[in-house]
C-alpha cells in the first residue's frame, strides 16, 4: 500500500501548496512566472541531455529482434517492416511502435490450467488503454495550443472542434478528456488487480500517473465547475511565450493548482521512466536494419586481439595430426 | 530420470498447488523482501579452478552455490559497480534498457522461466530490476529526499546472490524483446551481467569447460584433431552400411570451393550425429567442394554466454581458417546461438573478410547477396535453394513414419529473422507436418529452456520447468495429430530437447533438418534403404514387401 499511498500523497501535497501560496500568501508571481519558466527550462535542457546521452553512446552490435522473415532467397518472401532489411523500414518499423503501440499489440495473456496445460490468449487491452491515454494526451497537449499564440494555430483549431464533437456541455465537453481519465483510471486498476502487475509497480509507477490524473482533474474542474477567467490565463501564457516577467492578472487558484502540476510533471520527466518519449526512438532491437550479414556494422570500440592461431594449433597437435593423415603446414 | 528434479506428477502437483504469480496469486511480500534459495536443480556447478586458470579468468577457487561463504575477492562491490559503468559506456542498448523500462508488464508472462516456474523474479521487468535497482541506487540524491521512492537499493551478497541465480535462469532467447514496447531485450541486460560476473569469480562450468576446450582444442567438447577425424569417418562407415554409398569428406583441405562449419555436437553427440549424416549425404549428393576443418571444428560459441571478448576470440577462428584454407565462402550448419553470432556478430568482430569471396552457389549459380559481407551462409538456405531449383533427388515418402512439427530455434528466429527456409525444406522432405499453436511458434517461439550454457545435469529441476511452455505445446500437437518427430536446427536443441520429451512427452523423438534430408535423398548407386540414418525402421519400405516404387 506504501508504494500507491506515498506518490498520491505526494500529488495531493504538490496539489495544495500552490493553492495555499496563491490564495492565502499571494504568490502569484512564484507559480505564474517563476515555476513556469524553471520548469520548462529544465524540461527542455533536461530531455536534451537525455537523448543526446543515449546518442553519444555507442551501438557496437546489430542487435535488431527479428520478429518476421529476413530477406533472403528471392523466392522468399520478406517481412518488410518486422525484418527490415533497409533504414526506410527501419524507420516505418519504429512508427509502428510509436504511433501504434505494434509491439503491444502482439500481447497474450497466458493462464496456466489443470494438466497442467497453458493456453495463450489474445489481450489486447493494454494495447488499447496504452493507446487511448497517449493519444488523448497527444491531443491535449495539442489542443492548448490556442492559449499560446495569439493566431490560434489552425490544427489547435481542428483538433477543438472535433475534440468538442459532442455539444453536450457549456462550455462544450471534450471527448479528450474523458479518454485521458479513463484510460488513466483503467492503467491504474490494472496495477492493483493484476497479482503481476502489483507485484513490479513502484511508486514510480503511480506517480506520474497520478500527477496527470491531477492535471486532467483540474483542468476539467477550471472549465465546467470552478470556471476561471479563460481569457486571463491566455494573457499570462501569451505573456510567458514572450519571455515577459511581468506579474500576471487575476486568475483563480485553480488554474495555478493545474499550471503547478504541469510544471512538476515538466520537472520530473527528464529524470524518470517518463522519458521513454524519447527512448522509443532509439531502442536498437528496433531501430536497427537486420542487414548485418549483408554489410558490415562498425564497432567503435573494438580492440586489436590475440586468439589461438592455428599454428599455435599445430605446434600442439602435429604429431597427432600427421598419424591421422591430416595435412600439415610444417613437417 | 535424474536425480536433480522431481517425478513428473510432484512437479506438476506443485505447479497446481503451490499458490503463483503466474496463477494470480498475490505475493505476501515485495519482490526484493523475497529470499534468494540455492537447492541441488536450481543451479549449475561453478567453474573448475584449473578452468578459469586456463581461461586466465578471476578468482579460481573451490566454491558451490550453496555455500554461505562464496569467497569473494576483496573489493568486489567496486569490482562490479565499476564494470557495469564501463558497460553502460561501451553499450546504448545497456542505458537505454535500464532507463526506459515503464512496468507495463507486457513481458512478465512471456518468459518461459516464468510460466515454468511461477517465480515472479523470472518476469523479465523484474529480472532487470535485479539491476536497475541498483543502478537507480548509483543516483543516490534521489532517494535520500525521498526514502523508498525510486525503488533503489544497495549491492549486497543477497543481490548478488539473485543476480547469480536469476541472470542463469535467462537463456538469452529475446522473446520478452518481441512484445516490449521500447523493444527492452532482457538478452542485452543478462549477456553484460553474466560477463561482470565472471570478474569476481561466479560462472558455470557447464559453459567455460567448453570455452576453455574450444580455445584449446577447436570445440566445445575438447576433440583432438585425429579423433575427431575418426568420429566423422565413423560416420562414413555408418553411411555406407545403411545406404550403401560411400562419402568422402575431406579435412583440413586446402583449395577447397568451400570450408563447412557445424557444432561439435553434431559429430559426437547423438541425435547431432544423424544430422551429421544428413549433411555429408546432401555434399556428397551434389558433388560440393568442401572441406571440413579440425581447428575450427565448432560453430557453436559458448563464448558468447561468457564475455564479448571471449566469444570475439573463439568466433575469430572461423575466418582465420577460412583464410589459411583459400576457401570462397563458409557453409554453417544448423546451430541457435552460433546463428546469432554469425547474423549479427561475426563480422562486426572479426570482418572485414576481405580474403573470401561473395557467396555463390556452385550447384545452382545463386548469389546469396544476404550474406555478402559475413560471406557465410546457413545450411538451411542453402539447402532451399538447391530444392526450389531442383537439384536434390528426394523421397519424402522415406520419411513416412514420421509425423513432424518444427521447433524454431530463439537465435535463428528472433536473432536473424529465418522462418521459412527451414519449412521450405522440411516440407519437401517428409509428408506429414503440422504447426504448434501460433503463440509458440515462429518469432514467438519458445526456448528449449536449457539455451545459452544452461544445459548441464544438474540444472534438470529449472531445465524441465523453463522448457515446459515448449513441451507443452508439442503435446499440444501430438494429441492433436499424433506427432512424433520434433525437428529443429539447433545443436542445443539436440541436446537438450530428448530430455525434455522423456519429461514431459515421452514418444516424441528430436531430429534435426538435415537428418530427414539424409532420410529423404536418392544417392546414386545406392541400395535399398529400408531404415533410417538413425536405424529404425521406414514405414512402406519394410524388407519383404515389393518396391512400391
Amino acid at each position: 500500500m506504501k508504494k500507491i499511498l506515498m506518490p498520491l500523497g505526494m500529488v495531493t501535497v504538490l496539489a495544495l501548496v500552490p493553492f495555499v501560496g496563491v490564495q492565502y500568501a499571494g504568490l502569484d508571481y512564484l507559480f505564474g512566472v517563476l515555476i513556469p519558466y524553471l520548469a520548462a527550462a529544465v524540461f527542455l535542457f533536461g530531455f536534451v541531455f537525455r537523448m543526446a546521452d543515449w546518442l553519444r553512446r555507442p551501438v557496437p552490435y546489430n542487435i535488431t529482434t527479428t520478429c518476421g522473415q529476413e530477406k533472403s532467397l528471392d523466392w522468399i518472401r520478406p517481412n518488410k517492416i518486422e525484418s527490415p532489411s533497409n533504414p526506410f523500414f527501419a524507420a516505418v518499423r519504429v512508427l509502428s511502435e510509436v504511433l501504434l503501440f505494434r509491439s503491444l499489440f502482439r500481447n497474450t495473456r497466458a493462464e496456466l490450467r489443470k494438466g497442467p496445460d497453458l493456453v495463450y490468449g489474445s489481450n489486447k487491452w493494454l494495447w488499447l488503454g496504452g493507446l487511448v491515454f497517449h493519444w488523448s494526451l497527444l491531443v491535449i497537449v495539442l489542443r492548448h495550443a490556442r492559449f499560446f499564440f495569439v493566431m490560434v494555430p489552425g490544427l489547435a483549431e481542428a483538433l477543438d472542434q472535433y475534440d468538442s464533437f459532442f455539444d453536450i456541455t457549456l462550455p462544450s465537453f471534450y471527448v479528450t478528456d474523458a479518454l485521458a481519465l479513463s484510460a488513466a483510471t483503467f492503467l491504474f486498476v490494472r496495477r492493483v488487480a493484476d497479482a503481476k502487475m502489483r507485484l513490479i509497480s513502484l511508486p514510480t509507477d503511480y506517480f506520474p500517473l497520478f500527477l496527470i490524473g491531477g492535471i486532467v482533474v483540474v483542468g476539467v474542474l477550471m472549465r465546467y465547475i470552478a470556471k476561471v477567467d479563460v481569457m486571463a490565463v491566455k494573457d499570462q501564457m501569451l505573456r510567458l511565450m514572450s519571455f515577459s516577467f511581468d506579474p500576471p492578472g487575476e486568475i483563480g487558484a485553480l488554474f495555478y493548482v493545474h499550471l503547478f502540476l504541469v510544471c512538476m510533471l515538466l520537472l520530473y520527466f527528464p529524470f524518470s521512466k517518463l522519458v521513454h518519449m524519447g527512448a522509443i526512438f532509439l531502442s536498437p532491437t528496433r531501430a536497427m536494419v537486420n542487414n548485418s550479414r549483408e554489410k558490415m556494422h562498425v564497432n567503435p570500440w573494438r580492440q586489436p586481439m590475440k586468439f589461438r592461431t592455428y599454428r599455435e594449433y599445430e605446434d600442439e597437435f602435429r604429431e597427432k595430426m600427421k598419424k591421422a593423415k591430416l595435412p600439415v603446414e610444417k613437417e | 530420470m535424474s536425480k536433480y528434479v522431481a517425478k513428473q506428477a510432484d512437479l506438476i502437483r506443485e505447479m497446481e498447488e503451490k499458490p503463483s504469480t503466474l496463477k494470480g496469486d498475490y505475493a505476501p511480500r515485495e519482490w526484493w523482501e523475497m529470499p534468494v534459495e540455492f537447492h541441488e536443480g536450481n543451479f549449475c556447478f561453478p567453474a573448475k579452478p584449473e578452468v578459469i586458470e586456463d581461461l586466465g579468468f578471476a578468482n579460481p577457487r573451490k566454491w558451490i552455490a550453496t555455500d554461505d561463504d562464496w569467497k569473494l575477492p576483496d573489493g568486489w562491490e567496486k569490482t562490479l559497480m565499476d564494470a557495469m559503468r564501463e558497460r553502460l559506456k561501451k553499450y546504448r542498448s545497456l542505458k537505454l534498457y535500464l532507463d526506459t523500462c515503464v512496468r507495463c508488464g507486457a513481458c512478465a508472462d512471456k518468459c518461459h522461466f516464468f510460466l515454468g516456474t511461477g517465480d515472479p523474479k523470472n518476469m523479465p521487468v523484474l529480472r532487470a530490476e535485479l539491476v536497475r535497482s541498483v543502478y537507480r541506487g548509483d543516483f543516490p540524491m534521489v532517494d535520500k529526499i525521498l526514502k523508498g521512492f525510486a525503488g533503489s537499493r544497495k549491492l549486497t551478497r543477497e543481490v548478488l546472490k539473485e543476480w547469480y541465480m536469476y541472470f542463469y535462469q535467462c537463456t538469452e532467447c529475446r522473446r520478452c524483446s518481441v512484445f516490449c514496447p521500447m523493444g527492452i531485450d532482457t538478452a542485452e541486460i543478462t549477456i553484460m551481467v553474466r560477463e561482470i560476473l565472471q570478474l569476481v569469480g561466479l560462472n558455470n562450468n557447464w559453459i567455460l569447460a567448453p570455452v576453455a576446450n574450444c580455445n584449446r582444442t577447436g570445440n566445445h567438447l575438447g576433440i583432438e584433431p585425429h579423433t575427431f577425424v575418426q568420429n566423422i569417418e565413423s560416420l562414413v562407415d555408418d553411411i555406407e552400411e545403411l545406404t550403401g554409398v560411400s562419402v568422402n569428406p575431406t579435412f583440413n583441405r586446402k583449395g577447397a570451393e568451400i570450408l563447412f562449419i557445424t557444432p561439435s555436437g553434431d559429430v559426437f553427440g547423438d541425435p547431432g550425429v544423424y544430422t551429421m549424416m544428413g549433411y555429408l549425404l546432401l555434399f556428397e549428393h551434389i558433388g560440393l567442394d568442401y572441406t571440413i576443418s579440425t581447428y575450427a571444428s565448432e560453430g557453436g560459441n559458448f563464448g558468447f554466454f561468457t564475455s564479448n571478448d571471449m566469444m570475439r576470440k573463439i568466433n575469430a577462428k572461423m575466418y582465420h581458417e577460412a583464410e589459411r584454407l583459400g576457401v570462397k565462402w563458409i557453409l554453417g550448419g544448423e546451430c541457435g546461438h552460433m546463428w546469432r553470432v554469425v547474423h549479427q556478430y561475426m563480422s562486426t568482430m572479426n570482418g572485414p573478410a576481405n580474403f573470401l569471396e561473395e557467396p555463390v552457389s556452385p550447384i545452382t549459380r545463386t548469389k546469396f547477396t544476404n550474406a555478402k559481407a559475413t560471406k557465410m551462409v546457413h545450411i538451411a538456405e542453402f539447402t532451399a535453394d538447391l530444392i526450389r531449383n531442383n537439384k536434390l533427388k528426394l523421397d519424402p515418402k522415406r520419411n513416412n513414419h514420421l509425423r513432424t512439427t518444427f521447433h524454431d530455434s530463439c537465435n535463428v528466429a528472433r536473432g536473424m529473422g529465418m522462418f521459412e527456409e527451414p519449412r521450405y525444406v522440411l516440407g519437401s522432405v517428409c509428408n506429414s507436418f503440422h504447426e504448434m499453436p501460433e503463440n509458440t511458434i515462429r518469432e514467438q517461439t519458445f526456448c528449449c529452456g536449457s539455451g545459452s550454457g544452461l544445459n548441464a545435469e544438474e540444472y534438470m529441476e529449472i531445465r524441465m520447468k523453463g522448457g515446459f511452455p515448449r513441451a507443452n505445446a508439442v503435446r499440444h500437437v501430438r494429441e492433436k495429430h499424433d506427432v512424433n518427430a520434433l525437428v529443429t536446427i539447433c545443436a542445443i536443441d539436440r541436446a537438450s530437447l530428448p530430455p525434455l520429451m522423456r519429461y514431459w512427452n515421452p514418444g516424441v523423438a528430436v531430429y534435426g533438418l538435415h537428418e530427414l534430408v539424409g532420410n529423404a535423398l536418392v544417392m546414386d548407386g545406392e541400395k535399398k534403404r529400408t531404415e533410417d540414418l538413425r536405424e529404425d525402421p521406414m514405414t512402406g519400405f519394410e524388407e519383404k514387401e515389393d518396391d512400391v516404387d
